[in-house]
């Protein structure tokens, strides 16, 4: 079971309910897809740690065969090319790797180089496969990364947690494109609702069984909890606002493994989420 | 006009929250909500009139006519981002995963497939006390970043008299939030003290200097872990990074946030040290 877990926005706890599920679940792959920002490898801290570049496919010319006709160039929809003093330039940050200079140009003059633009690093924590994407710092995209964590995980056999990155554009599609169920994490603020509600319309888009976490709530209103009610959205667990949790949680601790309590918590959590995507899976087919 | 952004390279840590509060602070006449993937700025800045909306369209995407379209399938075969899909013999573009290179409209021996305009979002313009510039991109749609560059094109068109722009960045290092960089004068990083929000902090002042941008740091919520705040506070020192100051967890802030109000319209602890904070920003932004 592939279970993507995102929130529309970062610091509402997809990375403290994804990392503390796979704690919690008895054999466990946990992929972190926010390869802007990684932090689920502070919490599990892997060991035996293997890293493996990710790499995109740039253009180059050979000199000797290009006559500079500037087929490319004009084909290139993102300007990635430019055929200035008798050389043709690539510009690498925006260039999507499309093939089409290399396909169109008529000298046949045009390789491909790979450049790295990232890395996936994986390990074992305990029970839990950790593997983690990471992009380079300066790159405008992920999405290859995101990519390639993915398609290394399709083999998967075991339990998947994908942390998604956050919002709702390319790259959280990509995230949850595989996924067999989605797991939206919310927070008690007008924040939150504004938020849930992108992710909520993605998941409907992309056709998903899904429901609902709700985390850091209060005793209080909970402006989030009345949005689920209100659209009739599967309520799957409440995390209650708790200083000690915040801290195990500040300080990259993993509570379902330092505290019975949480243990039990993120357990019945689990269950409830495979009930319901296995009932939800069913249905759908 | 002077521009101040506000980033963090993580969500959550209170961008919004501080930009609300300094718009206040500044009386500012210009300010843009850039994080177009789950913009909130609008949430605590009521307006009375609607705003002007406009249609942001995006890359092209590739459409098959299924009239013409013979499925040799030399477009699926030659497209680097599966993203056209056959059952049955016929063949149809998923949107999503295109990303508009055109190679299948090039490849296509019969013309049956061409590249279209796609609206990715909605651009929208408030206009009363001051100029408020803000977006939303289409559910499931790319190009983030061209959608921020177009937010401050309207900015800064509609508020040439504004003496300070006040930014709320995107979350992240990546492509929106190196558009919302380019001509802003400082950035302010809100850190949240915490593991995770130590290393997103590193992260976004390597993308912060690698565009060479003046920075402050201050720390948000910095008694929930008094130790990682010093540990943030300490590390600017040892970079030589302006420390700008740490504002509390406070149960009036979220009060005041759920109201739609700013931090600095009710009087409290957070609200008077995100108004230290504003100061010491100004200060070094001018300095």
């Amino acid at each position: 079971m592939k279970i993507a877990v995102l929130s529309g926005k970062g610091g509402t706890g997809k990375t403290l309910v994804s990392v503390n599920l796979a704690a919690a679940a008895e054999a466990a792959v946990y992929i972190d897809c926010d390869v802007e920002e990684p932090n689920g490898h502070l919490f599990l801290k892997p060991q035996d740690i293997k890293n493996e570049g990710v790499a995109v496919k740039l253009p180059h010319a050979d000199p000797k065969l290009c006559t500079g006709c500037r087929t490319c160039v004009d084909f290139c929809k993102f300007n990635a090319l430019a055929y200035i003093k008798d050389r043709l330039i690539v510009f690498s940050e925006v260039c999507h790797s499309c093939g089409g200079c290399l396909l169109f140009c008529p000298q046949k003059a045009i390789s491909e180089k790979e450049r790295e633009i990232g890395l996936i690093q994986s390990g074992i924590s305990g029970n839990v496969r950790v593997v983690s994407g990471m992009m380079n710092i300066g790159e405008a995209s992920g999405v290859p990364v995101i990519k390639k964590l993915l398609r290394d995980s399709r083999k998967e056999n075991k339990d998947v947690f994908i942390d998604c990155p956050p919002g709702s554009a390319c790259m959280v599609m990509e995230s949850i494109k595989d996924a067999d169920y989605c797991l939206l994490v919310a927070e008690p603020t007008i924040f939150g609702v504004h938020n849930l509600e992108m992710v909520y319309e993605l998941v409907r888009l992309f056709q998903k069984p899904f429901g609902v976490v709700l985390n850091k709530c209060l005793e209080e209103e909970n402006p989030a909890e009345d949005f689920c009610l209100q659209n009739q959205i599967t309520i799957l667990g409440k995390i209650p606002f708790d200083l000690k949790l915040g801290t195990m949680n500040s300080n990259g601790q993993i509570a379902s493994r330092k505290h019975p309590k949480y243990k039990d918590l993120f357990l019945n959590l689990l269950e409830t989420v495979r009930k319901e995507a296995r009932h939800e899976t069913a249905s759908d087919t | 006009m002077k521009q101040l952004l506000i980033l963090s390279g993580k969500g959550g840590t209170g961008k919004t929250t501080i930009a609300g509060a300094f718009i206040k602070l500044a009386e500012s006449r210009a300010y843009a909500d850039c994080d177009v993937d789950a913009p909130n700025l609008h949430l605590i800045r009521p307006h009375a009139s609607p705003a002007r909306r406009s249609d942001y369209y995006g890359m092209r995407k590739a459409v098959i006519n299924e009239d013409s379209c013979k499925s040799c399938g030399f477009c699926r075969q030659n497209c680097c981002f599966e993203a056209i899909n056959e059952s049955n013999g016929k063949y149809v573009v998923d949107a999503y995963a295109c990303e508009g290179c055109g190679v299948c409209e090039a490849v296509c021996p019969i013309g049956a497939v061409s590249l279209q305009p796609t609206v990715a979002g909605e651009l929208m313009l408030y206009k009363e006390d001051g100029v408020f510039s803000t977006a939303r991109l289409k559910m499931g749609s790319g190009t983030s970043g061209k959608l921020v560059t177009e937010v401050k094109k309207q900015l800064k068109q509609e508020a040439i008299d504004a003496d300070l722009a006040v930014i709320d960045g995107s979350p992240g290092i990546g492509c929106p939030v190196i558009a919302s960089l380019s001509g802003v004068d400082m950035v302010l990083i809100v850190a949240e003290p915490s593991l995770s929000g130590l290393s997103d902090m590193e992260r976004i002042i390597k993308t912060a200097e690698k565009f060479k941008m003046k920075i402050g740091v201050c720390v948000n919520k910095y008694d929930t872990n008094k130790e990682l705040a010093r540990k943030i506070e300490t590390f600017c020192q040892e970079r030589e990074l302006p420390f700008v100051g740490k504002i509390p967890f406070d149960n009036a802030a979220i009060k005041a946030i759920n109201r739609g109000q700013s931090i600095v319209d009710v009087d409290c602890p957070a609200g008077r040290a995100a108004t230290k904070v504003f100061y010491k920003t100004l200060l070094i932004m001018n300095s």
